[in-house]
């Protein structure tokens, strides 16, 4: 288990931890009061997972440049 | 009026042009008859001034045909003239009357032939692959859920179109587009230096820099898509420190940037669908973890309890435990009593047999008839016998003492008569006797000297006489000593 703050992971790592704790609880060798530990772990794994997977956000934009082709801010994308 | 008009010499009835007008005319004929021209040839020089246009030479073995293609003209090209580049030149014919030269306005190059393309494009792939950019080492693994995509492409048209709306199915991201021309003569510029900006953004700034890039293009010919062969996009998309799909083209149509990228997708949708996750399927994924860890964690204690039901109920009872012992207890505390009751009884019984026989009358008859006995037996004792035999033998010791007496006293007179008979023979044969015949006996010490040589040899004699003895020299001797019987032997 890594030490990362639950809150600072990314989803990726969340989504990894969490299926770690699964693959534990369901194997079913730890200790109940390590278990009990782990379970709330993994309720607050899955909420990161939760949480990020609510923040899917679309949000378009076009990068505008100056004449040296240097990004100086965007614009929003007229199309789609 | 004939003289009004010069007489026409020899020769001279010809018109008469002046420079620009045969300039003129020349370059009408041209460009009337070569209004539109194909020209398969071998690039020769090539030269591009500042000014945008592009001169370059057209040649085969024996001639040279100067070309040129305005700025405009060159952008619209898909394929750049190279020096050594075989060729098909679309254009018209002109002239430069400033110059006295002719030349084609070249409005498009083609390779001549996909042959002459491919091998060139294999050429430069092979140059590419020797410095390493195509390396699979240098591969980066894509992020599995980004943040921020940055996607390099023509911002009208169905390619960003296709991504945006594959994003919105699956994962809706934040998405950054970074227009650029995706064919002509900027594309590759443009295309490397869009791929260095996305890199150049400072995660977090006002323009979040991307998790991932992609470049994308939608079908076309093979010059339509040639920008994305050119070295500049390639060493871009190679050098990307961000992971960098590349989506050029359709599946069959494989640019050089497909090796330099991390990954190659066969179309733009395909590149968006490599981006991102679908959100609903780890929202499921989610969903279901959850589950089988409450699954599991209800199972463990379902488990346990069950464990822990099972091994109460294996526990026994505690009565059940004293259950027997107490039983025995009792039992065997019933039989206490009447066990000390039948065995005193029984000793009881014991002790009063044994006591039955028990009778003090008996003892002492028995003692009064065994004193009896003794008494008869003492009453049978005669000391006279004794007495007698004690008697008779005292007698007989007393004979035999009286006996012994008279032995010994006969045995002692006769042994004192031989004694003195012997004294006397001693008396009579001994040297002393001699003595008071007038011989002398001579000694040194207690040695008897019987010869002159030894008489010489002692210190001191001492010689005997009938009345003592007398000292010759010397001390004499302490007292006399009887001679010894060898001596007497010697005197006879």
């Amino acid at each position: 288990m890594s030490d990362k703050p639950v809150n600072e992971m990314s989803f990726e790592e969340a989504m990894r931890a969490l299926e770690q704790v699964v693959g534990q609880l369901e194997r079913g060798d730890v200790p109940l009061e390590e278990s009990i530990t782990l379970y709330e772990r993994g309720a607050e794994l899955k909420k990161r997972c939760e949480a990020k997977l609510k923040e899917a956000e679309e949000k378009v934009a076009a990068i505008t440049t100056d004449a040296s082709g240097t990004p100086t801010g965007t614009r929003p994308l007229d199309e789609v | 009026m004939s003289d009004l008009i010069e007489d026409a010499g020899p020769g001279q009835n010809a018109h008469e042009y002046t420079v620009s007008e045969i300039s003129g005319a020349v370059k009408r004929v041209l460009e009337g008859e070569f209004g539109y021209v194909r020209v398969r040839a071998e690039v020769g020089r090539v030269s591009r001034p500042r000014s945008g246009h592009l001169y370059f030479d057209l040649k085969d073995d024996r001639a040279v045909l100067n070309a040129v293609s305005w700025k405009g003209q060159v952008a619209r090209m898909a394929v750049q003239p190279e020096e050594g580049m075989e060729v098909i030149a679309t254009g018209r014919m002109t002239t430069f009357p400033g110059g006295s030269r002719y030349q084609l306005i070249v409005d498009n190059v083609e390779p001549a032939g996909e042959g002459a393309l491919m091998a060139m494009l294999e050429k430069r792939k092979k140059a590419l692959a020797a410095d390493g950019l195509f390396a699979p080492e240098r591969k980066q693994p894509l992020p599995f859920l980004p943040e921020v995509i940055g996607v390099v492409t023509s911002p009208s048209g169905a390619v960003i179109r296709d991504i945006l709306h594959r994003l919105r199915d699956r994962f809706p991201r934040k998405v950054l587009v970074w227009p650029v021309a995706v064919q002509g003569q900027n594309c590759a510029a443009e295309v490397a230096r869009a791929i260095e900006g996305f890199n150049a953004l400072t995660p977090g700034g006002a323009l979040p820099r991307p998790d991932l890039i992609i470049v994308a293009r939608g079908g076309g010919s093979i010059e339509d898509l040639w920008g994305f062969n050119e070295e500049i996009v390639v060493r871009a998309a190679a050098a990307s420190d961000i992971p960098l799909i590349s989506a050029v083209g359709h599946e069959t149509d494989t640019t050089l940037i497909d090796f330099a990228a991390d990954r190659r997708a066969p179309t733009p949708t395909a590149a968006a669908e490599m981006a991102v996750p679908v959100r609903l399927e780890l929202l499921g994924w989610v969903d279901d973890q959850g589950a089988r860890m409450t699954r599991g964690m209800g199972q463990a204690v379902l488990l346990r309890r069950q464990r822990l039901a099972d091994l109460s109920r294996a526990l026994p009872r505690p009565e059940q435990l004293v259950e027997g012992a107490r039983q025995r207890l009792d039992k065997w505390g019933d039989r206490l009593d009447p066990a000390l009751r039948a065995a005193t009884q029984r000793r009881r019984v014991k002790l009063a047999e044994a006591a039955a026989h028990l009778r003090p009358g008996l003892l002492r008859n028995a003692i009064t008839a065994k004193r009896d006995r003794l008494e008869a037996r003492i009453s049978r004792l005669r000391p006279e016998a004794l007495t007698r035999d004690i008697t008779q033998k005292r007698r007989d010791l007393d004979q035999v003492a009286a006996r012994l007496a008279a032995v010994a006293r006969a045995d002692l007179g006769q042994r004192r008569d031989r004694l003195a008979a012997l004294e006397r023979m001693r008396m009579s044969l001994g040297y002393e006797e001699t003595l008071a015949r007038g011989y002398a006996v001579v000694r040194s010490g207690e040695q008897v000297i019987t010869t002159r040589v030894a008489a010489e040899a002692a210190t001191a004699l001492e010689i005997q006489f009938r009345d003592g003895r007398f000292a010759v020299g010397g001390k004499p001797a302490k007292k006399a000593m009887p001679k010894k019987p060898p001596e007497q032997g010697s005197l006879f």
